[in-house]
């Protein structure tokens, strides 16, 4: 069995990928049978990944390869693989489990969508792609995986086509995303040129082991970073965040599964795989490009929270909250807590993804509104989908103890701390912490406490196919923690490689206390400010944030997402606006003209032997002319203009030769 | 079963095939692109199967050959694609049956 699923373990991704095609090329209106292919096909792949999770379990520190060599080309073969080593084997249970979730929540929440089924062959395709990127070996088949969940995040998040902001989220996502490919992909090449192959694991050879590592030396940093651009890119972080809140255009089943096990998992996922190209020649575990990714990371955190707590639409907030906890994943891997980022990589996605299925509820039970002003009073409404959602929202802002995402905040915090470059990234962490808190804090008592505004006056809870996949992920939320406790760090050492030791003592630490005291007082602020907010529903005053009372110009500052969108259009696509003009303008003034100047020239030469011709050459000519006009008029019938009756017309005559040339044979 | 030069040129032949009669048969410009882009891939695949098939394979001709003929063909299906957009904007149709200004 264990032979036999690491021998088979890209049928992981392509059972999705099939089911994909499959479900492309039925009619629009199966929608059954479309739900049925993409959910089969997800457990199938829950499945196969659990099989792949068993054998990781009976070795510390196991890792199994497989290659295989794709073409050769002269002497050089190109070789991609696949791996299974622990942090594969727990993206994948992840990564499937939140996906059939998602899938699940979609057959409801999708229902009655005139493109349903197109809805069901994108989302089995982007879970595919996911899951083989994860599986990859090689540095080309992940940027392959990589460029195909950009291709499905694209398709998806221009889902509603007909809706031009959708339409603009999904080209923005795009075109952002591929600046960092661009990095990603140079990066690529140059490793590739520096140690000649791009397989990770090869017996020794592999590009992220010892003999590999040797051949790079110093460009190992710029490499690392080059590729660092790519997980930038796709991991919504600083300074190429922006596609991250627009792609909420999307169905929110899909920024559940964008912002929760696909597309910016991949990003942090990057770094860790490659870890060992940011690590080399660490001095005290400080390297040039981890440093990047830390002041990277902690930029991210601390503004994509600011910029949360004045955001209004349900979905928004959640966003920026994905792009904070993103941020603070990559300042665990750059401070060199590789085993914590990714727990809290894994944290956050069950609990993201419940939070984004809430949202989904939510929205859905309040007929389309997303504005957390207009809602209120869903606590009573929507029983169902508020206490998962406060489960949620409280792994989200790192309640220690009950909730998954307060260890892994923990830890993440304890290997900040230890980092000898600098004290400041701890410190704004902390700050990260206490708004997490508070903004969800602001958002739970706008949607779900206080009186009933415009939106949530006819709200109805959500049907059993929507609130089943909440509950599952809520309990996977809870659940989770039993392998992050410091008491029993099973997840920790199994990505570590060593074996576990259960130690009571452990639980208790000073971080619990500092988490205990930093979520206390995010959400003892958030009610203080937000009492009020929700219980006088006929007063105008109401729908004015209290912050946005107190200081209106910073509030300004933050709604607007700190005015980044504006500077990228005053300076970058201007200045591709710019060029463009400027082409245009040479393409009409300069060339225009030379191409008409050498025209002149034929012209004036046309007109010398136009009089040569006139006195000269046409007095035979013309006889010939007539007789030549007859013919022409016999011949133009067969010139009907329709393009594919000569493309026909030359088949035969192609087919003629081929006949003739076979009879000559 | 061992792939024989015959059998890769039977693919190729009936990809050829099929990419020509989309390419005859269809009405929409986009997919007659898209009929001329299967016949392209056919001509590759024998450029690939007869350099394999070759008994001196060791110089990547073939491989070179069909590369540089993708490169073309993008190039060429970017050029289709904004002729189909300008022939849309002008005549408000892509379909090519109603495109006969060439009429003689």
């Amino acid at each position: 069995m264990n032979r036999w699923i690491i021998d088979y373990l890209w049928l992981i991704c392509a059972v999705p990928f099939a089911a994909s095609l499959v479900i492309l090329s039925l009619p629009n209106d199966r929608h059954k049978s479309a739900a049925t292919l993409a959910v089969a096909g997800q457990i199938a792949a829950l499945a196969m990944s659990f099989f792949a999770f068993l054998p990781t379990l009976q070795t510390h520190g196991f890792r199994a390869v497989r290659n295989f060599t794709w073409f050769t080309f002269g002497d050089q073969a190109l070789r991609l693989g696949w791996l299974l080593d622990p942090l594969a084997a727990v993206m994948l249970m992840m990564i499937a489990l939140v996906g059939l979730c998602i899938f699940v929540f979609s057959t409801g929440y999708m229902a009655g969508d005139k493109n349903f089924v197109r809805f069901f062959a994108y989302l089995s395709f982007f879970s595919g792609a996911m899951l083989g990127l994860v599986i990859s070996n090689s540095l080309l088949l992940l940027f392959i995986c990589w460029e195909l969940v950009g291709l499905a995040s694209y398709l998806l998040i221009g889902f509603w086509i007909e809706r031009p902001s959708a339409a603009a989220a999904a080209k923005k996502a795009f075109v952002t995303t591929r600046i960092g490919d661009m990095g990603f992909f140079i990066g690529l090449l140059w490793l590739y040129g520096r140690s000649g192959t791009l397989l990770f694991y090869d017996r020794g050879n592999g590009c992220l082991e010892s003999a590999g590592l040797a051949m790079l030396g110093a460009s190992a940093a710029f490499i690392a970073l080059l590729i660092f651009c790519g997980a930038v890119g796709k991991s919504g972080q600083f300074p190429l965040h922006v596609w991250l809140p627009d792609a909420m255009e999307g169905p929110t089943p899909v920024s559940a599964l964008i912002h929760a096990a696909t597309m910016v998992a991949a990003g942090v996922f990057l770094v860790a795989r490659v870890y060992p190209l940011f690590s080399l020649g660490a001095i005290n575990g400080v390297t040039p490009s981890l440093t990047v990714v830390v002041w990277i990371g902690v930029t991210t955190a601390l503004m994509a929270a600011l910029i949360a707590m004045a955001q209004a639409d349900i979905k928004r907030i959640l966003a920026y909250s994905t792009v904070s906890q993103l941020g603070l994943m990559m300042v665990s891997l750059g401070v060199g807590g590789v085993a914590a980022g990714m727990m809290h990589l894994l944290a956050h996605g069950f609990f993201k993804a419940l939070l984004f299925l809430g949202a989904g509820s939510v929205i859905h039970g309040c007929h389309g509104a997303q504005d957390i002003r207009k809602m209120g009073g869903l606590r009573r409404l929507m029983p169902i989908t508020f206490s998962t959602y406060a489960i949620g929202m409280m792994a989200l802002s790192g309640v220690p103890l009950f909730f998954s995402g307060g260890w892994t905040k923990e830890e993440i915090l304890q290997v900040t701390a230890h980092w000898p470059a600098s004290h400041v990234p701890y410190s704004l962490l902390l700050a990260g912490i206490i708004l997490t808190a508070f903004y969800m804090t602001r958002q739970m008592i706008y949607v779900f406490f206080g009186h009933r505004r415009s939106a949530s006056q006819h709200a109805h809870e959500s049907p059993r196919v929507m609130t089943m996949p909440l509950i599952a992920l809520a309990i996977c939320a809870i659940l989770f923690s039993i392998v992050l406790t410091p008491a029993w760090p099973w997840l920790h050492d199994f990505l570590t490689g060593s074996p576990a030791r259960f130690e009571i003592a452990r639980l208790i630490q000073p971080a619990l206390f500092l988490s205990l005291v930093l979520v206390g007082a995010g959400v003892a602020l958030g009610i203080c400010i937000y009492r009020n907010a929700g219980s006088q529903v006929r007063d105008r005053s109401a729908e004015i944030d209290p912050l946005q009372f107190a200081q209106p110009e910073l509030f300004r500052f933050l709604e607007n997402k700190m005015w980044i969108d504006e500077l990228y259009a005053r300076t970058v696509i201007s200045f591709s606006w710019m060029s463009a003009r400027l082409f245009d303008w040479m393409d009409r003034n300069f060339w225009d003209r030379l191409v008409r100047g050498v025209g002149a020239i034929g012209q004036l030469f046309g007109t010398f032997t136009a009089s040569v011709d006139e006195r000269g050459i046409n007095v035979g000519v013309d006889e010939t002319t007539i007789g030549t006009r007859g013919l022409g008029r016999l011949l133009s019938a067969a010139h009907s203009g329709q393009v594919q009756t000569y493309l026909g017309i030359i088949a035969i005559g192609m087919l003629a030769l081929l006949l003739f040339y076979a009879w000559l044979a | 079963m061992t792939p024989t030069l015959e059998l890769f040129l039977v693919v190729s032949a009936a990809l050829f095939s099929i990419g020509l009669l989309a390419a005859l048969s269809r009405r929409h410009a986009i997919f007659i692109l898209i009929g001329i882009e299967m016949m392209l891939a056919a001509a590759n695949l024998n450029f690939i199967a007869f350099w394999r098939f070759n008994p001196q394979s060791q110089q990547p001709i073939g491989v070179m050959i069909a590369i540089f003929s993708i490169a073309i063909a993008a190039a060429e299906a970017a050029v289709g694609l904004a002729l189909v957009i300008a022939v849309y904007r002008h005549y408000r149709t892509t379909n090519v049956d109603q495109l006969d200004q060439l009429k003689g």
